[in-house]
This record gives C-alpha cells, sequence and structure tokens, in this order.
C-alpha cells in the first residue's frame, strides 16, 4: 500500500516498484486506487505495464472525462488472488486514502502487508516534520490501516540534485523517530547515479507529455 | 506545488482576502487549498452555493477594497459571466481563475484552451475587456496570480489567469516572491462605511440615461487603450532567424517550446512566439517575432481561436496556419514537429 501527499510520488514509486518485482521475476498487479486525481496517474503507464506483464488493475472511469470517485472491482478479491505482488497505489491525502477504508479489514487481516507513506519535504504543505507527521495519522484515521514504513522521496521534480535528496535526510529521520517507523528508502533519481547502498535509484515514469 | 495550490497560495500572499468559489474537476484543490488556509491568514473562504453566488460575493467583497477572488473551470466560468460585466460594469478589481477544460457543454474533465474567445472577447455581456494572464508553467502561475491582483487595482477592473488543467495538475518547483503588499488607496470609491463623514460611495452598473452611458463606457475605452499600449508580454523563443514561427500559449507551449528544439537539432529555422497577457494581445511583440518569418502557424488546444488575432496583428501580411487538439486532447511535440515539416520548414 502506497500512501502520501498528492504529489508527493506515490504513483512513480509504485510503478517503480512494480517494475522491479516484474524483472525479478515475480507476478505483480499494480491497483490504481485513486479516486481523487482526474490526471497524472498510474493509468498512464497501461502501455509499458502489460509489456512488461504487470497487470494494472484501474478504476474503468479513469482518464475519461467521467468524474466518478467510484471503484469497480474488488480490492479484497484480488489481494485473497493468492501468489501476487500487489502494489496499491492510493489516492493523495486522507482524502484519497478513504477508499482504502473500506477495505482495511481483509486486507489487514491479509499478513504479509506493508503500507509505506511516501514523503516529499519539498512539498509545501508538508516541509516540516510535524505536519508529514499529521498527515500519516490522518490517512491512518481515513483508511483504517496503520502504516509500517516511511519512503523519502524527497525531489524537486526535473531540478532535483544531489543535494537536493541529502539535504532531506534529517527531515525524514527527525518524522521516522516521530512515528516511530523505518524508513524503507530514500529515492534518489537514476540520472544522478547516486550511491545504491544509501539510496534507491528510481526513473522518472510520470511526467507531462512535453518531456516524453 | 501543484499548479491549483500555487495560484491559491500565491494569491493569499499577494493580500487576498476573500475568496468564494465552488468546486469542480479541474480547479477544485484550489478552493480546496484555501478552504485549509485562508482562515488562518485572516481572511474569509467561502464555498457559495453555486458559481453564481460566488461571483456576486466577489463583486460585494471588491466594493468595500479588500482584494477578491473565485476560481472555477470552463463551465463554472460561464455561469459567472453576469457577474463578471457587472464588475466590469461597476469598475471593481478582481481576481478570476480559469483552469480550462474541454466544451462546449459540460464538455470533459481534460485540458483545453477553448475559452480563448470567451476570456479575450466575450466574457459577458456589454462593451468591456478583462486583463487575461497565460501562465505557462507553475512559477509563472503564481508571479502572474501577484500581477493580476497589482494590475486589477491599478486599472480598476477583473483581471483573469487563463489556465488550463494540465497547468493545474501539474507538479513543479516554485519559489515565492517577496511580496509586499501595497494596496492601493480605494479611499475615493470604496463602500466601506462613511460613519457620516463623507458623501456615500456608490458601487453601480446602471446609468439613468444613455449619454451618462455612453461617457462611462468612453471613458472606459480610454484607459483600455493605455493598457493597450504598456501591459502587452510575451516570450520570443528563437525568432530572430526563424522562417516559421509557431506561436502557443500556456501549457501548449510547453509542447511547442519542446517541438522547436526537435526542429532545431534537425537543422530547421524555426521559433516560437508565445503571449503571456491575451488581452492586451501582443501585437506588437507577434509582428517582431514574425519580421522574418514566411510563415506562422498557431498550435492550441482548440480548434483555432488565437489563430485569428494572430492573423490580425499579422494584417493578414503571412499565411497563418493552424494545428489543434480539442475535447480535452493534448497535442505531442511529435505531431506539432510532424506539422512544422509539413509546412516546409527550411533547412
Amino acid at each position: 500500500m502506497i500512501t502520501g501527499h498528492y504529489g508527493s510520488g506515490k504513483t512513480n514509486i509504485s510503478a517503480n516498484l512494480a517494475l522491479e518485482a516484474a524483472e525479478n521475476g515475480e507476478k505483480v498487479t499494480v491497483v490504481d486506487l485513486d479516486i481523487v486525481n482526474p490526471y497524472f496517474r498510474t493509468a498512464d503507464l497501461k502501455d509499458m505495464f502489460s509489456q512488461k506483464g504487470i497487470e494494472l488493475i484501474a478504476p474503468s472511469y479513469a482518464n475519461t472525462n467521467l468524474d466518478i470517485p467510484a471503484l469497480n472491482f474488488d480490492l479484497e478479491r484480488i489481494a485473497s488472488g493468492g501468489d501476487v505482488h500487489l502494489i496499491v497505489d492510493v489516492g493523495g491525502d486522507d482524502d484519497g486514502a478513504v477508499a482504502l477504508g473500506r477495505f482495511s479489514e481483509p486486507l489487514n487481516n491479509c499478513g504479509d502487508l506493508e503500507m509505506l507513506y511516501v514523503i516529499n519535504r519539498y512539498r509545501y504543505m508538508t516541509r516540516e516534520p510535524h505536519e508529514a507527521e499529521e498527515l500519516m495519522y490522518k490517512i491512518e484515521a481515513a483508511s483504517h490501516m496503520k502504516h509500517t514504513g516511511i519512503i523519502n522521496n524527497s525531489n524537486l521534480g526535473s531540478e532535483t540534485s544531489a543535494e537536493t535528496v541529502e539535504s532531506s535526510l534529517d527531515y525524514a529521520k527527525e518524522l521516522s523517530e516521530r512515528v516511530s517507523l523505518p524508513i524503507v528508502f530514500t529515492t534518489a533519481p537514476a540520472r544522478l547515479g547516486m550511491d545504491s547502498s544509501r539510496f534507491k535509484s528510481v526513473n522518472v515514469l510520470v511526467k507531462p507529455i512535453w518531456e516524453k | 506545488m501543484k499548479g491549483n495550490e500555487a495560484l491559491a497560495e500565491a494569491a493569499m500572499r499577494a493580500g487576498c482576502k476573500c475568496f468564494f468559489g465552488y468546486p469542480i474537476t479541474p480547479q477544485t484543490e484550489l478552493a480546496a487549498y484555501m478552504a485549509k488556509n485562508m482562515q488562518k491568514n485572516g481572511g474569509v473562504f467561502l464555498q457559495a452555493e453555486s458559481e453564481i453566488a460566488a461571483i456576486n460575493m466577489v463583486l460585494g467583497a471588491a466594493s468595500t477594497g479588500v482584494r477578491a477572488m473565485t476560481s472555477s473551470s470552463s463551465p463554472g466560468i460561464s455561469l459567472k459571466s453576469e457577474g463578471i460585466s457587472y464588475i466590469a460594469g461597476s469598475d471593481l478589481p478582481c481576481v478570476i481563475i480559469n483552469v480550462e477544460r474541454g466544451g462546449p457543454g459540460l464538455g470533459g474533465i481534460q485540458p483545453s484552451q477553448a475559452d480563448y474567445w470567451q476570456a479575450t472577447k466575450g466574457l459577458g455581456h456589454g462593451d468591456f475587456h478583462l486583463l487575461v494572464f497565460a501562465p505557462a508553467s507553475v512559477q509563472e502561475m503564481v508571479d502572474m496570480v501577484v500581477k493580476a491582483f497589482n494590475k486589477a487595482d491599478e486599472y480598476r477592473m477583473p483581471a483573469m489567469i487563463l489556465a488550463d488543467g494540465l497547468l493545474g495538475q501539474m507538479m513543479e518547483p516554485v519559489t515565492f516572491p517577496e511580496i509586499a503588499v501595497e494596496m492601493p488607496d480605494k479611499s475615493g470609491w470604496a463602500a466601506d462605511g462613511h460613519k457620516n463623514k463623507r458623501e456615500h460611495h456608490i458601487i453601480n452598473s446602471l446609468y439613468l440615461t444613455p449619454e451618462e452611458l455612453e461617457k462611462t463606457v468612453v471613458d472606459r475605452f480610454a484607459r483600455y487603450d493605455v493598457i493597450k499600449e504598456k501591459e502587452t508580454d510575451a516570450e520570443l523563443y528563437l525568432t530572430e532567424d526563424a522562417d516559421i514561427v509557431v506561436c502557443a500559449f500556456g501549457a501548449t507551449a510547453r509542447v511547442v517550446k519542446s517541438a522547436v528544439n526537435d526542429a532545431r537539432e534537425q537543422g530547421i529555422k524555426v521559433g516560437m512566439f508565445r503571449p503571456k497577457t491575451l488581452w492586451p494581445f501582443p501585437e506588437k511583440e507577434v509582428q517582431k517575432a514574425c519580421a522574418n518569418a514566411s510563415k506562422v502557424l498557431s498550435v492550441e488546444m482548440s480548434m483555432g481561436q488565437m489563430v485569428d488575432d494572430i492573423k490580425l496583428a499579422l494584417s493578414c501580411a503571412k499565411p497563418v496556419e493552424f494545428f489543434g487538439r480539442t475535447g480535452g486532447v493534448i497535442p505531442t511535440p511529435a505531431e506539432v514537429l510532424e506539422k512544422i515539416k509539413a509546412m516546409g520548414g527550411n533547412n
């Protein structure tokens, strides 16, 4: 389960994790659970997923003109579907996490579950650790689920530098201590070639049409 | 920040004290941000019962001299048009944000620029104009909101930010300029309480004799002439030696710039003209941009609207072609490049 602030990079992280798992030979299903965001969503990556043999489940209204916050699939059944690495891209903020709430009971019982909170210290409304903490608890309240870890995805889009990444570490550490959750990894854009023992290299897959 | 959030934050920093809105995709994050933060900033947020109510609340707030704003997306702006005409007819400053989506009618929720005509030619009944700013990045959204408030006050007229859903929804880094909010003196007209110490200030757009109304409108148009002279703004990109000049505004200009760079790599002499103000339209700037060009192309997310203003500005002295996608479809850099080549872009 990937949660976080609007625009914190949930979709990009979900896609990177899915590709990595698929390359390791796992059977992967990505679920686009976003009911709040009209554009820049997992469903945009449909073609890439299908080339890599990754199953994508998205609301059938995603990327259409029908502005309906509805899910027409059963996450409970998908989650109990057996030997699949399931990655759920949850909508932004507590508003988006509401959709998860409906499935909290079966998901909480499904055992091998990680719920990861994506943070970006450069996001205007979560610049301070206490702001990121407040939002994290709001997401938990809305989803009736508890996070198990933090992904530090602090970035400034195409302007991200090594320094951008490095100077987010204290912020992530402070949040981690405040909420007593581990930092699962800190991301760095692949183009920076940063130390892979310290950072998880990610490709920027979600981008505007003029950068494609 | 997300474009919509940046618009909201910039407005608060520019001294906006009243925001009245109503949700509509793809601008809802703007109103949501205002709902969360306006009160903390000592302002008022109110979700009105409709777009029409919201614009009339802006009229009321602006009448008292405070900085007021509303935002919506295309169908919602149509609903506001009566109120916008009344605001223009009452010589009131305010800022209106349109994060455009596909139309006509309910249309769709994907990005569009098909409200160009509406914004620049006919946003309401009667003889009047709005200042119209067209940002092409999240940073420009911030800068233009501040400018819109300042210019609206300076000229006592409504100003619009004409953005599109793509800009509203996208994430980009922004910096906020240090804004020292300097409110102009509105004591000569604002209806902020006479306290029995002065005559009533009356905010009104009704005139009982045609001669009086004519004079008011003519005086207003004299002000518009000053604005046309002083307030145009545009970006000229690689136009000096360009054989083809591609014109685009807003998010489409980002696509076009990418196509221009690709064409240049192939040795094609092409440049870009990007108006930052749509009214007043930067006529002198487009004439300068196209001075050495043999052909001009307008690329828009519509069936072709700005293209008319380019033809007028160039007095139809050069062929002006059009390429567009509409209904929420975004043109790609590859499509624009193909069109440039089809126009016989010379190496």
